[in-house]
């Protein structure tokens, strides 16, 4: 008898949306109150995971077609370009640098470059995890 | 450029990480590879010339004050050894195109070896104790992949054990750094040093010292904390097994001699004693697998053991001539290590086994490996002109002057062990009347393989000849291992 999913589907579509904007949230509220790239990987990972318990390996596949060792490769690179901007500068390596900037709808904000090292620490984080999963689950 | 000391560091991971882009092919990843190395080793013999020159390198990253930041300090005998390790990464991936297969290169064969390069050249370069167990997790993470791919059953076996193993030491290593910064509460190295002289090492800081000879014996495998690397070591293909055998355990002696000569130098009778008994203990045990074994791999693994016991003697000896002889046999031992692997790996894909009771006659076919491998034999075991021979009489003649006489005739008489070890693998290979017929090998192919070895054993010859060029390099290094005042007032400046 085939199982009949659509309350687990249509709950994880509405669910899956919520989980993923509180990540975003957490990675850019990393630098004054508790989170950062690390956990909001994580959480953007479990929202992929809850997609995957609801559907098969496929679909989530086709919805969302990365390829996630790319994602850890890029991830890396956005760290190191970041650590390694400091050296055309001749300051040491990992000197980062900040200011305040007027942006359209969000009025004085203030940018630090920690944060695209914590964007390639994100990305590293949802690609290794998800390819850990793809990867003991894929084969079957 | 204040950043220099880093390009070591940084170059190949970069390069790493590029290759992660093109897993399926093979001739960008090789070129790709070819060229990291390349443009990292240009890099490090500018950072040893700027060393030689303008003394210390030190920076702390993130443009904070010394103690507060990571610390990377570059001195004479980091700067020598990350040289060195590019320098035979290098040879090793030139053989590695030959010899490893395309199966192993499509998956991420190449950017474990630049991963472990940043690892080996971090823990070489850092000056802050929990940045080095980052920099030790970044090249065994490495080192894991390297065992296991492939994964033939021999391969999955011994690498459980070799992950169990390292998995239970770096777990030691964190409580050790625990134990130390909850007595110093500091882990920059400089400071670590500076505040342990201000107590003046009461028992506790003792005790740690201990633990850290354990933690890093057992990367370094000492007496009796080596049981794990014959097995371990033999299993994975000769490349991967020339740069372990060559590098990884040099990690640990670099990590050992370090600690005991920045940190833990008030209570030496108690410290230094326990390390130059276990070395020489090292020394003894590495001896008797040498003449044990009957296998080609197994001979030269145990030689590592012996290689580790010589060093270790001599950093703990701690007068100049010791010490100097120390980082000469350091940086000779990881040259032969990688020239002897290479060509042992050459009479296996010759022969087919690496049994030496299979073997016999290949002088008579095969004349050139056969006069390499006996100048590399000669050189591991020290004779006059070769590179063996001046950091054991160095460190010999330390052990004389420090008054330990026996200790200095048991590492003079491990050398004629050594000799007989090697020269049974020539005897047995190389002499007599080829005992079962070769498989059939492809010259083109033996060309390859035997290239970048002969060129690491004309380099071991060079290293031996200009002894004199090298002893304004090697007495920089042992300058600041006795005497870490150079090394404070570099970081904390």
């Amino acid at each position: 008898m085939k199982t009949n999913d659509v309350i687990l589907q249509t709950t994880t579509k509405l669910v899956f949306f919520i989980i993923f904007l509180f990540s975003i949230h957490i990675f850019f509220a990393g630098h004054y109150t508790p989170g950062g790239g690390f956990v909001g990987g994580l959480l953007t990972t479990g929202a992929i995971i809850l997609l995957l318990l609801a559907f098969d390996l496929k679909t989530v596949q086709k919805a969302l077609p990365f390829n996630f060792t790319i994602m850890t490769g890029i991830g890396l690179l956005l760290a190191l370009g970041t650590a390694s901007g400091s050296i055309f500068f001749n300051v040491p390596f990992f000197t980062h640098a900040f200011d305040d900037f007027t942006l359209p709808l969000f009025g004085v904000t203030s940018l630090h470059t920690a944060m695209i090292f914590d964007a390639g620490v994100f990305l590293v984080v949802v690609g290794s995890a998800i390819t850990i999963i793809q990867s003991i689950g894929g084969d079957s | 450029m204040i950043n220099l000391l880093l390009f070591p560091i940084i170059l190949p991971f970069f390069f790493a990480i590029l290759l992660l882009f093109f897993k399926e092919k093979i001739r960008t990843q090789r070129i790709l590879t070819l060229i990291g190395v390349v443009v990292s080793l240009a890099s490090s013999l500018v950072l040893l010339w700027t060393v030689k020159t303008e003394g210390i390198q030190a920076i702390t990253l993130g443009s904070w004050p010394a103690p507060f930041g990571i610390s990377m300090v570059s001195d004479m005998l980091s700067a020598l050894l990350v040289t060195t390790t590019l320098l035979l990464t290098l040879f090793i991936v030139i053989y590695s195109f030959t010899s490893i297969g395309e199966e192993r290169e499509r998956y991420f064969y190449y950017p474990a070896i630049l991963f472990m390069v940043t690892g080996v050249n971090g823990a070489f370069t850092t000056g802050d104790i929990f940045n080095m167990f980052v920099f030790f997790e970044v090249l065994l993470i490495a080192s894991y992949i390297l065992i296991v791919l492939g994964g033939t059953k021999k391969q999955l076996r011994e690498s459980l054990k070799y992950i169990l193993v390292n998995v239970i030491s770096s777990a030691l290593f964190v409580i050790t750094v625990a134990y130390l910064y909850s007595v110093v509460g500091t882990l920059n190295m400089a400071d670590i040093s500076v505040k342990i002289s201000e107590v003046n090492q009461p028992g506790i800081i003792t005790v740690i010292a201990v633990l850290f000879l354990i933690v890093f014996g057992i990367k370094g495998s000492i007496f009796p904390l080596y049981f794990w690397l014959p097995g371990s070591y033999a299993a994975p293909p000769i490349p991967v097994l020339a740069l372990f055998g060559a590098l990884l355990t040099k990690v640990g002696i670099y990590a050992i001699m370090r600690t005991y000569t920045l940190f833990f130098i008030h209570n030496t009778g108690f410290t230094h004693e326990i390390l130059m008994i276990l070395s020489i203990l090292t020394i003894i045990a590495g001896c008797i697998g040498a003449l044990a074994y009957f296998d080609l791999k197994q001979i030269i693994i145990y030689n590592i053991v012996i290689a580790v016991g010589v060093i270790l003697f001599g950093a703990s000896q701690m007068n100049e001539a010791g010490m100097s002889g120390a980082v000469f046999y350091l940086i000779h031992d990881m040259l032969i290590k990688g020239a002897l692997f290479l060509l042992i790996g050459v009479i296996i894909y010759i022969t087919g086994t690496s049994n030496l009771r299979k073997m016999g006659g290949l002088m008579k076919t095969h004349a050139p490996l056969g006069w390499f491998y006996l100048i590399a034999a000669f050189g591991l075991a020290g004779i006059p002109p070769l590179s063996g021979f001046i950091g054991k009489l160095l460190i010999v003649q330390g052990a004389f002057e420090a008054g330990n006489i026996w200790s200095g005739i048991i590492v003079l008489a491990s050398s004629l062990v050594v000799l007989l070890s090697v020269m049974r693998i020539f005897i047995y290979a190389f002499w007599g009347e080829s005992k079962v017929a070769l498989p059939k090998t492809n010259r083109k192919t033996y060309n390859r393989l035997m290239a970048p070895a002969l060129v690491l054993v004309v380099l071991t010859i060079v290293y031996g000849i200009g002894t004199e060029w090298l002893l304004p390099f090697m007495t920089d290094a042992t300058d600041v291992l006795l005497q870490p005042s150079i090394y404070i007032d570099a970081v904390l400046k």
